[in-house]
């Protein structure tokens, strides 16, 4: 095909798509932008510790620019504030949203509804990674290699996956990507099966956790959430086009293999580094990606910035759940995800299906 | 069990009986060594554990023990000789015959494979490896966790009555007995302190409705812990760093020392930990997770830590008052 050609294939995608349907309305972004600083506010102000809401205001406003207050809140309910609960709130915004942009861009790339982050084997390499930190403790850090492990995982499916497919369907992926994902649980559980004197600790990190060690985990995470958010979103367009196929998307000038290729590497960084300080938080990935196109429209354009802030926003109300439910202790936010997820994935399920009947 | 068994039943209790009424009445002299003499002639004996009575037809000379406290005490009353193999997890005291035998997933064969006369297991071990070791004839005594500190030196007892050691564990019993009175009896007095007692860096605790915990209510102190427990239902709840932080405990208790390489500088470390009572003031102590979590003979040196790490809260409490 020559390059005049695919510009004009180019030029002639919106028409295709429908532009209006596809554009983000900013009326959806406005609301999406709303209901994340209202998951925020809600996620600082509740919490076991019972910090009154007005000295919490007081002290919010006064670390406004500008302004010249100081907070009345008490030296050990500031330190509750800032240095435990602050982080908490941003570490599930990030993990959130770029947990709830990669199963978008997964499901974009294999044109698979079922598709979430986890699919290619990042949460079975991850899970490994941080099995064997935990049981060979001080050897590697845990964030460091539950990110190793998600990373190569997906490479290694990724690799297989392309040797024995012809690159152009996406099943052969999927496949290697099961087998790689059944292959390292099995070795994973086997080395939890013969350390028994970890088995909570394991556990625990199997069913997610907003960690507690502060700020240092929000910019260990940031710079991959920006860099996977940067390019998935890059590539709206061209996954939009990619809805129609591979062969057509090529006809018109999309080099599918690059973009799958850069948009599962973006969104499995991100994935990585969720995994790596959150442990495995399920169907954040999948349930918002659907419900925001149940709500807003299929276009890409729209589901992934969308995914991205009602995803953030989403996972800052479990995790407030998760830390007040049985207040003061502690769910692990994988059950709360799973358990607000399930049913209404159900109801997604059937919206779905009544639609397309 | 047949009849034949019921009159040797009878012979143990009244043994038993005997033994522990003399015992109480001359504790202060201690028994020689011919009362453990008297007790190897006893057999067959019959004890009580979690579940059921078991009766012991003679002296064990291969015991396999899967409870690292167990272990401690079988050592400790003189039973140590008897002892043939021990789980992976009981490392003390030094010498015990450790083996791969696992107390979390018991398998009836391997513990089989060393041909014990008596089994001692935790009691939370799967009950059909306790059927299947009773279904190969064998004398299995499952241990529950104790409910307090009488009923860990009613285990003591126990285990001596059953190895043929029963003056030794009597002696052992009142001999721990009287140390943790003397160093409860030394704790400070004043306003009750909080105390919170790690178990790993995710949080978990021991409330008071645990072993450790009860020893913490015998000191006074109030166990940050209750709450969760209550709100879950689970005595050994998990808590957030925020719940422990705004709780503001006067004494934390590091039982992960071994397991995850905490220790009080760590905490301190740790985000918003620093405003914490028990952290500005060093009450902070690290006990070994051994030390910290067993019921043995090593109860006394767990309140001999706790007590020293109440006596630093307590005096920085009365200099800030």
């Amino acid at each position: 095909m020559s390059a005049a050609a695919a510009i004009r294939a180019r030029r002639a995608t919106p028409a295709r798509v429908g532009a209006h349907a596809g554009e983000l309305s900013w009326r959806w972004l406005a609301a999406g932008a709303v209901t994340l600083a209202a998951a925020l506010l809600a996620g600082l102000a509740l919490g076991p510790a019972g910090i009154p809401p007005g000295a919490l205001l007081d002290d919010l406003v006064g670390r406004l620019p500008l302004t010249d207050g100081h907070g009345s809140l008490s030296a050990l309910d500031s330190a509750v504030l800032w240095e435990l609960r602050a982080p908490r709130v941003a570490l599930g915004a990030l993990v959130g949203g770029t947990l709830a942009l990669a199963g978008g861009a997964y499901q974009a790339v294999f044109r698979n509804p079922l598709a979430d982050p986890y699919l290619l084997g990042a949460a079975a390499g991850a899970g490994l990674g941080a099995t064997v930190a935990i049981v060979h403790v001080g050897v590697v850090p845990l964030p460091l290699a539950a990110f190793v492990g998600a990373t190569a995982a997906v490479g290694g499916a990724y690799l297989l996956g392309r040797s024995v497919g012809d690159g152009r369907t996406t099943a052969t992926l999927i496949l290697a990507g099961v087998a790689m994902a059944a292959f390292l649980t099995a070795v994973q559980t086997l080395l939890l099966q013969q350390d028994t004197e970890n088995v909570r600790a394991i556990y625990a990190w199997l069913l997610g956790r907003l960690s507690t060690s502060g700020w240092s985990d929000v910019l260990l995470v940031l710079p991959y959430a920006a860099l996977s958010a940067g390019v998935v979103l890059a590539h709206r367009r061209l996954l939009d086009v990619m809805r129609v196929g591979d062969d057509e998307a090529t006809s018109l000038g999309v080099r599918v293999g690059r973009v799958r290729f850069l948009v599962i590497g973006a969104a499995t960084l991100g994935t990585a580094a969720a995994v790596a300080v959150s442990g495995l938080i399920g169907f954040v990935g999948i349930v918002v990606p659907h419900a925001v196109r149940l709500l807003a429209g299929s276009s890409y354009r729209v589901v992934l910035p969308l995914s991205m802030l009602f995803g953030a926003a989403f996972l800052v109300l479990a995790d407030v759940i998760a830390r007040t439910a049985l207040s003061p202790a502690e769910l692990p936010i994988g059950v709360v995800t799973a358990c607000v997820g399930a049913p209404f994935f159900v109801v997604v399920l059937r919206t779905s299906r009544l639609a397309s009947t | 069990m047949g009849s034949r068994s019921r009159t040797g039943v009878l012979l143990a209790t009244a043994a038993a009986l005997a033994l522990s009424g003399s015992g109480c009445g001359d504790s202060s002299t201690g028994s020689s060594a011919d009362g453990s003499e008297a007790a190897d002639a006893a057999f067959p004996v019959t004890v009580r554990d979690a579940t059921r009575r078991v009766t012991i037809e003679r002296r064990p000379e291969r015991i396999v023990s899967l409870s690292p406290s167990a272990t401690e005490t079988l050592f400790a009353v003189g039973a140590g000789d008897q002892v043939t193999a021990v789980d992976d997890e009981s490392d003390h005291p030094r010498g015990v015959p450790t083996t791969d035998l696992s107390s979390y997933q018991p398998n009836v064969e391997a513990i089989a494979g060393h041909r014990p006369d008596l089994v001692v297991v935790p009691a939370s071990v799967p009950r059909d490896v306790k059927g299947g070791l009773r279904r190969l004839g064998l004398a299995v005594l499952a241990e529950p966790a104790p409910d307090g500190l009488e009923d860990a030196y009613h285990q003591m007892r126990e285990l001596g009555l059953a190895t043929g050691h029963a003056a030794a564990g009597h002696r052992l019993a009142q001999r721990v007995r009287g140390e943790v009175e003397r160093r409860i009896a030394a704790a400070p007095d004043g306003p009750s302190l909080d105390v919170f007692h790690e178990l790993d860096p995710d949080l978990y605790s021991a409330s008071s409705d645990t072993f450790i915990g009860r020893i913490y209510e015998r000191l006074g102190l109030r166990n940050v812990a209750d709450p969760a427990a209550r709100r879950t239902g689970s005595p050994y709840p998990q808590l957030s760093s925020e719940a422990v932080v705004s709780a503001n405990p006067d004494l934390v208790v590091l039982a992960d020392t071994e397991c995850c390489e905490q220790t009080p500088a760590k905490v301190a470390r740790r985000p918003g930990w620093d405003e914490v009572s028990a952290v500005r003031n060093g009450a902070v102590v690290g006990i070994d997770d051994d030390v910290a979590s067993r019921w043995g003979p090593r109860i006394p040196a767990f309140v001999t830590r706790v007590v020293d790490a109440m006596e630093v809260a307590r005096e920085s409490a009365g200099g800030r008052r």
